[in-house]
C-alpha cells in the first residue's frame, strides 16, 4: 500500500519537471491539502470514540494537465487518509479517480476517460466536481463533441459515474448514455449575425441502463415485488432569447417511470420546468425565476439515497449566502418535489449623485420561496407514495401553499464612505423547514430567523486594512439566538490574520450557550495560499448550488495549503 | 503506525509539490482554447480573448463570492483611470453554475461594472486554467502570455495589480 502511494506521488513531480516536452507543450496543474488535528472537547461532547480514534486527518489532491497542440491529457490524484469529519468516510483511500485524453480541432472534440459535462442547465444531465462539498459524479467513458456547421453543437456521451473508490462491475450502477444538440440561430443564418435579437434552442436525451428486471423491497409490514424498467430515459428541451438587456430562458425535462429508494419506489413519471427572465441596463438589474420539480431524482443506482451517483442537477432558486449566520439555514433542493420562485433587484445610485454621494451606493434586494408540490391520491384506497403504484397525481405548478419549505427575504446595501472606509449592511428574514430540508421526521419543525450583518472595512494605508463583522441571528426555534463577530487584519498582498467567534447566546439549554471561536493566519504568495487555524467548527450544513453536506462539531488545528501552476 | 507514516508522507509530498511548482516558469503559457459562453449564454471561444496587443487582466469570479465582488467593485472605482493610463482590459469570467448564471448579467449591470464578462457554467475554462476557488486573477501580456497569477483577494491587491500592469507596459519582467 505504502509503495503504491509513493510511486503515484513521485510520478507527479517527475511529470512536472521532466525536461522531455517540446516547446509547444504546456503543463499546468493545481493542488490542495487540508490537514486537521482534531482534539477532544468535553463541552462539544467530542471524545476519542466520536473521533473514531483518528485525530490526525489529511485529504488532498493534485491535478496535472498537459497539452500539446490539439492534444491534451490530465489526471487527478486524490488521497483521504482518512477523510476529514463531515466528508463521506467512504472516500477513505487514495488513487487516481480522474484521468483523460482529449483531441480537439474545429470540427470535433473527443475525450476518453473522465469528463464533466452538462446539457442545458443540467436538469437531465450534469456531472461536476466540488472539493468543498466532497462531491464528484464524473463520467468515465467517451465523449464526442461535434460542430458540423457554425452555430450547431452536438454532444454524445457514454460511460459510468464515479462513486467514491468503488470499481464498476455487474450492476452496482448503471451505464449512462446521452445525446445533446444546441442550435444558435444567429450563428447559423448569416443575415441574423448582427441582429440584436438572439435566439437559440436545444434538446437532449439521456438513458440510464441498470441491469435487473425485478427486486423485492420490504416496507414493514408489507413486502413488495417490483418489476423494474432496466432503461430509464429522460429527455428535455430549452430555449434562450436575448434582446438588448432582456433575457428569457426556459427548460423542460421529462423522466419516464423510475422506481427508486429516493421516490419510495413509485412508477410515476417525473417532470421539471425552469423559467428565468431578466432585464438589465447600467446600474439596474432585475431577475425573476420559477421552477417546478416533480419526482425528478435521477441516479444511476436506484438504491442510493445520499448525494452519490446523481445523473442530473436541479438548481435551487434561492440565493446563496456566505456570512456565518446568514448561511446557517441554507436551502437544499428537494428532488422528489418542490415548486419555487425568486426575484432579485440589484441597482446602484451613481457616483456624485444626490443620493449616491461621492462614491455611489449599491442595493441588492432578493426574495425567494419554495413550497411543496400539491399531490393527490391516485385512487381512494391507495395512500400517497405507496411503493409499486403510480404514487400520486399532480398538476404542473400546483402549489401546496400550507407546506412552505423555505423563504428568504433579504436586502444588502454596499456603501463606500470615503477613501478609507466602506461597509456592507444586510438584513435577512428566513423561514427554514428543518425537518424537510435536513430529512428529519417531524422533530424540529420550522425555524423563523431574523438576521442582521454589518461588515466594515477600514483601509488604514494602501497595504494595511482591518475588516470587522458583527452579526446577530434571532430565532425562537432550534438553537435560539446567535451573535457573531469577526476581526481581520490584512497586509496586502501577502498576509492575513483573523479572529472570530460565533456565540449561541440564546440556546434554550444554558450549558449549550457555547462559543465557537476561531483564530487563523495565512500567507499568500501568488497562487499559493497557506492558512493555519485553530478553533471550533459549529455543526451545520455546507451547501454549494443547492447540494449540501452535513458538517459535525469539532475542535482542532487546520492547515490548508493550495496552489496552482 | 503505518497509517501515520503514510499520512505524514502524503502531507509532506503535497506541500513539496506545491512549493516546487512555484519555481516553474510561466513565460510560455497561453490562454487555452475552450468553448464557453458570453454574457447572454451564446457560444464564445476563449482564444478570441484579446486587447489589441495591450495587457489583459483575467478575473475568475462568481455572484456568490464575497471577495470576488469586493475585488471587482474596488477595481470598478478606478477602472476608467486604469484604461486611460495603461490601455488594460479586464475580462471577468463568472463560474456561476446554472443556479445563478441567469443573475450574472443583472449583477454586472446592477453594480455598474464595465468589464467584458464571460460565463463558464460547466467550469471548463476554470479547469483548463487550474483555478481552484475564485477569486483568481491572471495578468496576460500583449502577446497573450500568462505572466502572473494570484489567488484570493485582500484589500489593496488592486494597487499591486496596476503596478504590475505598468511594469509590463514599461517592458520590465514580472518577477516577485
Amino acid at each position: 500500500m505504502l509503495k503504491g502511494l509513493i510511486v503515484v506521488l513521485f510520478s507527479v513531480p517527475v511529470m512536472l519537471f521532466g525536461q522531455g516536452f517540446l516547446e509547444n507543450s504546456q503543463i499546468s496543474g493545481s493542488f490542495q491539502s487540508d490537514a486537521v488535528y482534531y482534539m477532544t472537547d468535553s463541552q462539544l461532547g467530542i471524545t476519542d470514540s466520536t473521533l473514531d480514534g483518528k485525530y490526525f486527518r489529511v485529504q488532498g489532491f493534485t491535478d496535472v494537465n498537459y497539452s500539446y497542440k490539439n492534444f491534451s491529457a490530465g489526471l487527478r490524484f486524490e488521497a483521504y487518509l482518512p477523510p476529514l469529519l463531515g466528508y463521506d468516510q467512504e472516500y477513505q483511500g487514495y488513487g487516481v479517480p480522474y484521468w483523460y485524453v482529449k483531441y480537439k480541432n474545429k470540427l470535433i472534440e473527443v475525450t476518453a476517460g473522465n469528463f464533466y459535462e452538462q446539457f442545458g442547465n443540467g436538469m437531465i444531465f450534469r456531472t461536476y466536481q466540488d472539493w468543498t462539498l466532497g462531491y464528484d459524479n464524473s463520467m468515465r467513458g467517451l465523449r464526442v463533441k461535434l460542430t458540423p456547421f457554425s452555430g450547431v453543437a452536438i454532444t454524445g456521451v457514454v460511460g459510468v459515474q464515479r462513486t467514491y473508490w468503488v470499481p464498476f462491475k455487474d450492476n452496482n450502477r448503471g451505464i449512462v448514455k446521452g445525446l445533446d444538440a444546441d442550435f444558435y440561430l444567429n450563428d447559423m443564418i448569416s443575415s441574423l449575425s448582427s441582429s440584436k435579437f438572439k435566439l437559440s434552442f436545444g434538446g437532449s436525451f439521456v438513458s440510464d441502463f441498470q441491469k435487473g428486471k425485478s427486486m423485492e423491497i420490504v416496507v414493514p409490514p408489507k413486502i413488495y415485488e417490483l418489476n423494474l424498467p432496466e432503461n430509464v430515459a429522460t429527455y428535455g428541451g430549452r430555449l434562450n432569447l436575448n434582446y438588448s438587456g432582456f433575457n428569457f430562458y426556459t427548460e423542460y425535462a421529462h423522466k419516464i417511470n423510475d422506481p427508486s429508494a429516493m421516490n419510495h419506489y413509485i412508477y410515476k413519471n417525473g417532470d421539471g420546468w425552469l423559467l428565468t427572465a431578466s432585464y438589465s441596463r447600467k446600474n439596474f438589474g432585475l431577475t425573476a425565476k420559477t421552477k417546478w420539480i416533480d419526482n425528478m431524482s435521477y441516479k444511476s443506482n436506484r438504491s442510493v439515497t445520499n448525494n452519490a451517483l446523481d445523473i442530473n442537477y436541479l438548481p435551487a432558486v434561492t440565493k446563496e449566502h456566505t456570512y456565518f449566520l446568514a448561511a446557517m439555514y441554507p436551502y437544499a433542493t428537494q428532488p422528489t418535489g418542490e415548486v419555487g420562485a425568486s426575484a432579485e433587484l440589484i441597482f446602484s445610485l451613481p457616483k456624485n449623485s444626490k443620493l449616491g454621494g461621492k462614491y455611489g451606493m449599491n442595493f441588492a434586494i432578493n426574495f425567494s420561496q419554495v413550497n411543496n408540490i400539491k399531490r393527490s391520491q391516485v385512487n381512494d384506497t391507495t395512500a400517497i407514495n405507496t411503493p409499486g403504484t403510480l404514487g400520486y397525481k399532480s398538476t404542473p405548478f400546483a402549489v401546496d401553499w400550507k407546506d412552505v419549505f423555505y423563504q428568504d427575504v433579504n436586502i444588502e446595501v454596499t456603501k463606500k464612505f470615503n477613501k478609507k472606509w466602506k461597509g456592507i449592511f444586510a438584513y435577512y428574514y428566513q423561514t427554514y423547514n428543518k425537518d424537510v430540508i435536513e430529512g428529519h421526521l417531524d422533530e424540529y419543525g420550522t425555524v423563523y430567523a431574523n438576521i442582521g450583518v454589518v461588515d466594515i472595512t477600514w483601509n488604514i494605508t494602501k497595504k494595511y486594512s482591518i475588516r470587522g463583522e458583527v452579526q446577530g441571528l434571532w430565532a425562537k426555534q432550534d438553537k435560539g439566538n446567535w451573535m457573531a463577530g469577526m476581526l481581520e487584519l490584512t497586509i496586502s498582498p501577502k498576509w492575513f490574520i483573523s479572529v472570530s467567534d460565533q456565540w449561541n447566546i440564546g440556546n434554550p439549554v444554558s450549558n449549550l450557550q457555547l462559543h465557537y471561536y476561531n483564530f487563523s493566519a495565512g500567507f499568500i504568495y501568488n497562487t499559493t495560499r497557506i492558512a493555519l487555524s485553530y478553533g471550533r467548527q459549529r455543526e451545520g450544513v455546507v451547501c454549494v448550488g443547492g447540494v449540501c453536506r452535513y458538517v459535525p462539531e469539532s475542535t482542532g488545528f487546520t492547515l490548508t495549503i493550495n496552489s496552482s501552476f | 503506525m503505518k497509517r501515520t507514516i503514510t499520512t505524514l508522507l502524503a502531507l509532506l509530498l503535497f506541500v513539496w509539490t506545491g512549493i516546487a511548482q512555484e519555481t516553474a516558469p510561466e513565460s510560455n503559457k497561453k490562454i487555452p482554447s475552450v468553448d464557453i459562453q458570453d454574457l447572454q449564454g451564446n457560444p464564445f471561444n476563449t482564444s478570441s480573448i484579446n486587447n489589441d496587443g495591450k495587457p489583459i487582466i483575467l478575473c475568475f469570479w462568481a455572484t456568490w463570492c464575497k471577495p470576488c465582488i469586493k475585488e471587482l467593485s474596488a477595481i470598478a472605482d478606478v477602472y476608467d483611470d486604469w484604461v486611460e493610463e495603461t490601455g488594460v482590459k479586464l475580462v471577468a469570467v463568472s463560474v456561476d453554475n446554472s443556479r445563478s448564471s441567469a443573475t450574472v448579467e443583472p449583477t454586472v449591470n446592477g453594480k455598474g461594472w464595465e468589464y467584458e464578462v464571460l460565463r463558464d457554467p460547466n467550469e471548463d475554462f476554470k479547469r483548463a486554467m487550474n483555478v481552484g476557488f475564485p477569486p483568481h486573477t491572471f495578468l496576460i501580456d500583449g502577446e497573450g502570455n500568462i505572466v502572473w497569477q494570484h489567488s484570493s483577494y485582500t484589500e489593496g491587491n488592486e494597487v499591486h495589480l496596476i503596478e504590475l500592469v505598468r511594469k509590463l507596459n514599461a517592458g520590465e519582467t514580472i518577477e516577485e
